[in-house]
């Protein structure tokens, strides 16, 4: 794999040292009568300083999206049990009653997700959606509440704004409705936002419009951003630090260069090698993760990757790798990806 | 509304085409009203396109949702007959069959699905999934040979042979993809239709399973018709592209040549909004970032369907003349590659520098499905039979 260097490139601008979220040993069990509980976040770690991007990367059902829905409180209240603790400046959101959780959401946390259409009203017109969580949170009046939230529509590039309040959802494009959703979750310029693989479901031209519009207004802002995906060109190109999920824990973190160039745990490593990239030509050979999810090892005892690890080793089946730090980069392996050169 | 003009691209040998299409087009009625069903207007998903898929190569379809690249794929199969034009497969003009004989050429072209899930019956085991093919085209003749068969073909996609008794629901998508991947082969076919066959999958499955379609299209000489909206995996599995936008094809080239030097501007916007997994890259990338939204295929623009969102937009011509797929008179670029755009040679060149286009607000018209959701809903959409 041959890959450009760089001359040190612009470090992302400082953060401040404090972290805004602290998600401390977050563990997410599903139970259902008559069966095993399983475990879909199992024991994740990790910080988000204010105006930085922080990835979850990950495959369908890697947790990824369970973490997010824990941290804004949004698990349905049976057949789950939350465990650890999320920190927002030094508060622990999992302790909070319903409604003071309903206060903060929307106001210091917001989340926009992967289908816009079915998370929005669509009953209501999309200028009034806007205009409620500035009623709500701010208390502000209805003319007041609609006068923001045409400017808001304005600044997540919707045309014609003065005409698109009064829109419903069914009216707009896919791209429209996801912005209009940006429009509602940055309405009270929130501290921390939640991405929820917001491109997925659109169009890669669409894709590109979305993504260059978070990263700008996240600059601007200086909301912290998390984005979870499982689109590893997504990733390059926003985020500050990547988290790579496997089976519910973290198995990867790094500066997204390092990780990008220095992939060490094996699952990141064959997860760059199985995408098919534009600049590879016809006839050449793709390198699958052989196996798939189905044949992961329980957590407890071994690694759960180890069956489809090209680098596993005996130990890889008999203990648990902790997530150890190494230079700025938690790694969860015992036999790591050689560094090259 | 001008017919689809018949330019004479015959640099590909007759003989080795395997399916020639000329001037499709496939237009769905909109209709309105409950006692008097009256047909207000039309969606032009496919508007005029002609297409040569020649024998043993893979054929990439690319293009973004409602650009009607899965309903040209379906036309081809006729599941979707076309309203004007012909699609002839090898040599026969399958409109023309009728019945009983285009149930029987239907051996000949397989279908694979984007979602593996809703494209097997829940109820058939894996085994009765795979014989229904072959006795409805009566190719085996007893049941030792069936079970033959069989294990061939769960061997040919890398299922075991226990596989057999089990139904779709216990396994994973990238094996419910495999077999539906075996149940196209089981009849022997010598076109595959692939309508986004990976695009469901997880990356690491998806791997999986292009590396297994390139294994089958060597091992039994199959040709492929591939749609598929993620540039990266068109790039990786065809010889040749084709780009569509809004119901027609705007570029056509071998892979290696569109890929190394898109000369439509739409194709060039949609190779530079790709996300790439490398960091490096994607800070110094140039983005040609198109503004607004596709318009709507039931009032497709003016002249060259592109004209809203191109940056490259002139002020003579785009609005007015439809461009045609050409050669472009370029050093270093094949004759094989075409491309729609009256302009592609003074883009190249830099003699027109992109500038800056006003986002236009696009009408999502009550009763006509928008780009991103499936066609639904038989009141509103029908087939023109």
């Amino acid at each position: 794999m041959s890959q450009t260097s760089y001359t040190s490139t612009a470090s992302t601008a400082r953060h401040g040292d404090e972290p805004l979220l602290q998600v401390r040993d977050l563990r997410v069990t599903f139970t259902r009568q008559g069966e095993e509980s399983f475990a879909a976040v199992d024991g994740i770690d990790f910080d988000v300083r204010p105006g930085q991007t922080v990835g979850l990367v990950g495959e369908s059902g890697c947790g990824k999206s369970v973490t997010s829905l824990a941290i804004m409180g949004l698990l349905p209240k049976r057949g789950n049990r939350v465990e650890g603790e999320v920190l927002l400046n030094g508060t622990d959101l999992l302790k909070l009653s319903d409604s003071e959780m309903r206060d903060r959401r929307g106001q210091e946390l917001a989340m926009i997700f992967q289908d816009p259409l079915s998370s929005l009203n669509p009953v209501v017109p999309v200028g009034l959606q806007v205009a409620e969580v500035l009623e709500r949170h701010k208390g502000m009046s209805r003319k007041a509440a609609m006068a923001v939230a045409r400017e808001m529509l304005d600044k997540v590039g919707i045309p014609d704004p003065d005409r698109r309040l009064k829109d419903y959802p069914h009216q707009m494009s896919g791209g429209m409705r996801q912005r209009a959703l940006i429009a509602i979750a940055l309405a009270c310029e929130p501290r921390l936002l939640i991405a929820d693989e917001p491109t997925t479901a659109l169009d890669v031209t669409i894709q590109a419009q979305i993504l260059s519009l978070l990263k700008n207004l996240v600059e601007e802002t200086g909301t912290a951003l998390i984005m979870i995906t499982h689109d590893l060109g997504v990733v390059a190109g926003l985020c500050d630090e990547v988290n790579v999920l496997y089976a519910g824990r973290i198995v990867e973190r790094a500066d997204r260069h390092p990780l990008f160039e220095q992939p060490r745990h094996p699952y990141t490593n064959g997860l760059l090698q199985s995408i098919p990239k534009l600049d590879v030509g016809r006839g050449e050979r793709l390198n699958p993760i052989p196996g798939s999810v189905a044949d992961n090892l329980p957590w407890t005892s071994s690694c759960a990757f180890a069956p489809r690890c090209p680098n596993a080793l005996e130990v890889c089946r008999e203990q648990t790798p902790p997530l150890e730090m190494d230079f700025g980069r938690a790694l969860r392996c015992f036999n790591p990806v050689e560094v090259a050169r | 509304m001008s017919s689809a003009a018949h330019t004479d691209h015959d640099v590909t040998d007759m003989r080795d085409v395997l399916v020639d299409v000329r001037g499709v087009k496939v237009h769905f009625p909109i209709r309105k009203g409950v006692i008097f069903d009256k047909i207000v207007g039309y969606v032009y998903a496919v508007d005029g396109v002609d297409l040569q898929i020649r024998r043993g190569e893979t054929y990439g379809l690319v293009g973004e949702s409602g650009c009607g690249k899965s309903t040209l794929g379906r036309a081809i199969l006729n599941l979707e007959p076309p309203t004007e034009g012909s699609v002839s497969f090898d040599g026969v003009d399958i409109a023309s069959l009728k019945g009983e004989e285009l149930r029987r050429k239907r051996q000949d072209i397989q279908m694979v699905f984007q979602d593996p899930m809703s494209s097997l019956d829940p109820r058939q085991s894996v085994e009765s999934l795979l014989l229904e093919g072959l006795k409805a085209h009566n190719l085996i003749e007893n049941d030792a040979a069936a079970n033959q068969r069989l294990r061939e073909l769960l061997a040919a996609v890398g299922l075991p042979p226990a596989a057999l008794k089990k139904y779709p629901h216990e396994f994973s998508g990238g094996q419910r993809q495999r077999i539906g991947i075996a149940r196209a082969l089981s009849v022997n076919p010598k076109l595959i239709v692939a309508d986004e066959p990976v695009s469901a999958l997880d990356v690491s499955v998806q791997a999986q399973v292009i590396n297994l379609l390139e294994d089958l299209q060597e091992e039994f000489g199959l040709t492929y018709l591939v749609v598929a909206h993620d540039l990266a995996v068109v790039r990786h599995i065809s010889d040749r592209v084709g780009v569509m936008y809004l119901g027609a094809l705007v570029e056509e080239a071998p892979a290696k040549d569109l890929y190394a030097r898109p000369l439509h501007p739409y194709t060039r916007a949609l190779l530079s909004a790709v996300p790439v997994p490398d960091p490096v890259i994607e800070d110094h990338r140039e983005r040609i970032l198109l503004t607004g939204d596709l318009p709507s295929p039931a009032n497709p623009p003016s002249g060259c369907r592109f004209h809203t969102r191109c940056p490259w937009r002139q002020p003579t011509r785009c609005d007015t003349d439809r461009p045609v797929l050409r050669t472009v008179d370029l050093p270093g670029v094949p004759a094989e590659h075409r491309v729609a755009c009256h302009w592609a040679e003074q883009i190249e060149s830099g003699e027109l520098r992109p500038h800056e286009v006003e986002a236009v607000a696009v009408e999502q018209m009550a009763g006509i499905s928008q780009p991103d959701s499936p066609i639904i809903g038989p009141t509103s959409i029908a087939e023109i039979g």
